[in-house]
């Protein structure tokens, strides 16, 4: 099936828990209700006709206004795939987790977790998993700005260039 | 006599372990010699690569994409050249796809050399790695020649690639192809079908087709337990439609379907194809310019957009956001061996702590593909 008529499948069973659908080339995708995020994976992944066995990749977007948490599902099966969203308030961002649904989603949740913020609700193992355990912030967004130091070790470089200079002074 | 009271034991291993292939750490939770759980502990070489992304802008992030998977850092300058090409609708000419599939069908064969050989090492055969090595060493030569660099090539950009291949060049393809099937079956009767190193791998960390796709295992992880994709078959891309090659998958010969040893042995076949296809490659090669006309300030439409690349670790899925300036809104990897690190924690329970080496070796992981 074309991503499309995979999309309208999800909307003529979810109707207007499906809140938006964008037709624009070159991926087309739908954007859900954050509330119905794992119905719809499920019924994704159950149905025979969409048979999408596998999270290929999930990441997440600072758009500034709202956090994006993409889905792009693929099935092995029927070799068709699909890109679907759930648009999140920019503070405290929370959504369910998929990882009843799909395997593959516990270390991606963690991975948007740790760089963009976003609880995932009902996660196994909530945890950072690229940064430090005592970071503070999410690096991937855009209002990050990194801090000086980190346990006393310093983030910024002087120029060594800069130093030579200050030295002949 | 009454039993032994054993106890349970919280090991750690890594981050700087020889044989965790870089950076990685363990915690290993073990009874004896047997593991309850061996939880992985991952990002000791995050450099937030994509945050990089959205600071250097289209052009200026490509040397940083063969910081991504340096051992094989074609196809991620490929990927990341596929994904801006893709989003700005640029084709790129034909000589150009040519030179692609040489370049990184090469550098599948430099991995996958690394790989069985490292896979060897780690369990305690040293010799065919120096074999191996010797191999790669030619290929880099080769490389070097292409683009000046033996390991972070950049040498791929948005529309082509940078360089046409050098006067005398392809004659040299041909021979070291010549050198290197033969070498390829000397290198089996070495090690691969030595009974000591069937036995430990066989049967060691089985992964079942179902679970495979559960966990987006990729690439040859995927082919071994059976699973017949391949993106370069499926969903095609660059010019892979003209070329015969077979897709190699695991059949469980040794032992059972998709243990260590299918892996292994997944690897040493697709070596294999890669000559095949290398052969044809420069067979065919048309004359022609090798790199799109692009402009010098890249800015490709707002939208999004996502690629998916058989890289040495298979499929590799690129994401880009574009907002229509001169730089990505963001861009994500998602790699193989991220996936292949997140399953190790359910294959441990009841494995041998020294199967762990095996295991992890045998999924090819490569810790700054899972960092970033």
């Amino acid at each position: 099936m074309e991503a499309l008529q995979i999309i309208e499948r999800v909307k003529s069973r979810f109707g207007d828990r499906v809140l938006e659908i964008s037709e624009k080339k070159p991926d087309p995708f739908a954007v859900i209700d954050p509330g119905a995020i794992v119905e719809v994976g499920r019924f994704m992944n159950q149905d025979p006709e969409l048979a999408m066995d596998c999270l290929s990749n999930q990441s997440g977007v600072d758009y500034k206004d709202r956090i994006e948490v993409v889905y792009h599902l693929f099935s092995y099966q029927h070799r068709h795939g699909a890109v679907l969203k759930v648009k999140l308030p920019r503070d405290n961002p929370s959504v369910a987790t998929l990882e009843g649904v799909w395997k593959s989603a516990n270390w991606m949740e963690r991975e948007i977790f740790d760089l963009l913020g976003v609880n995932f609700e009902g996660h196994s193992d909530m945890r950072r998993i690229l940064m430090p355990e005592d970071w503070i912030g999410h690096p991937l967004r855009k209002d990050f700005v990194e801090p000086a130091e980190y346990h006393g070790i310093s983030t910024v470089r002087e120029s060594p260039i800069v130093r030579l200079d200050t030295k002949k002074k | 006599m009454s039993t032994l009271r054993t106890e349970e034991m919280t090991l750690n291993m890594g981050p700087q372990h020889p044989s965790t292939h870089g950076v990685l750490r363990f915690v290993v939770r073990a009874d004896g010699e047997v593991m309850r759980e061996a939880i992985p502990d991952v990002g000791y070489l995050h450099r937030s690569i994509e945050k990089i992304a959205e600071k250097v802008g289209y052009r200026g992030f490509m040397p940083y994409t063969d910081r991504v998977d340096y051992v094989c850092a074609m196809f991620t300058n490929q990927g990341w050249g596929m994904a801006c090409e893709k989003l700005a609708g640029i084709e790129v000419p034909r000589r150009g796809e040519y030179c692609r599939v040489i370049a990184a069908e090469f550098n599948r064969i430099a991995s996958h050399l690394l790989s069985v050989g490292a896979m060897a090492m780690d369990i305690g055969a040293m010799t065919p790695f120096a074999h191996v090595i010797r191999e790669r060493e030619m290929i880099n030569d080769l490389i070097e020649e292409l683009c000046g660099a033996r390991l972070t090539f950049n040498y791929m950009r948005i529309g082509g690639v940078a360089w046409d291949l050098p006067p005398g060049w392809r004659e040299k393809a041909l021979a070291y192809l010549d050198h290197f099937d033969p070498i390829l079956e000397e290198y089996n009767a070495l090690i691969s079908w030595n009974k000591i190193y069937i036995e430990r791998l066989a049967n060691v960390g089985v992964i079942t087709a179902a679970d495979a796709i559960n966990y987006n295992l990729v690439g040859p992880n995927l082919r071994a337990c059976g699973i017949k994709w391949d993106i370069r078959k499926d969903i095609p891309y660059s010019v892979y439609p003209e070329f015969e090659f077979e897709v190699p998958v695991g059949n469980g010969q040794w032992g059972k379907l998709g243990d260590s040893m299918d892996r292994y042995v997944v690897r040493i076949r697709e070596m294999a194809q890669s000559s095949k296809i290398l052969r044809q490659a420069l067979e065919k090669i048309p004359p022609g310019a090798v790199l799109a006309k692009v402009v010098r300030n890249f800015k490709p439409p707002a939208g999004e957009c996502q690629i998916r690349v058989e890289s040495g670790r298979g499929d590799m899925g690129w994401y880009l956001v574009s907002d229509g300036t001169g730089y990505p809104w963001r861009v994500h990897v998602r790699t193989g061996s991220f996936a292949a690190m997140g399953i190790i924690q359910k294959l441990s329970a009841g494995l041998m702590i020294a199967d762990l080496v095996t295991l992890i070796a045998s999924l090819d992981v490569i810790a700054p593909e899972i960092d970033r």
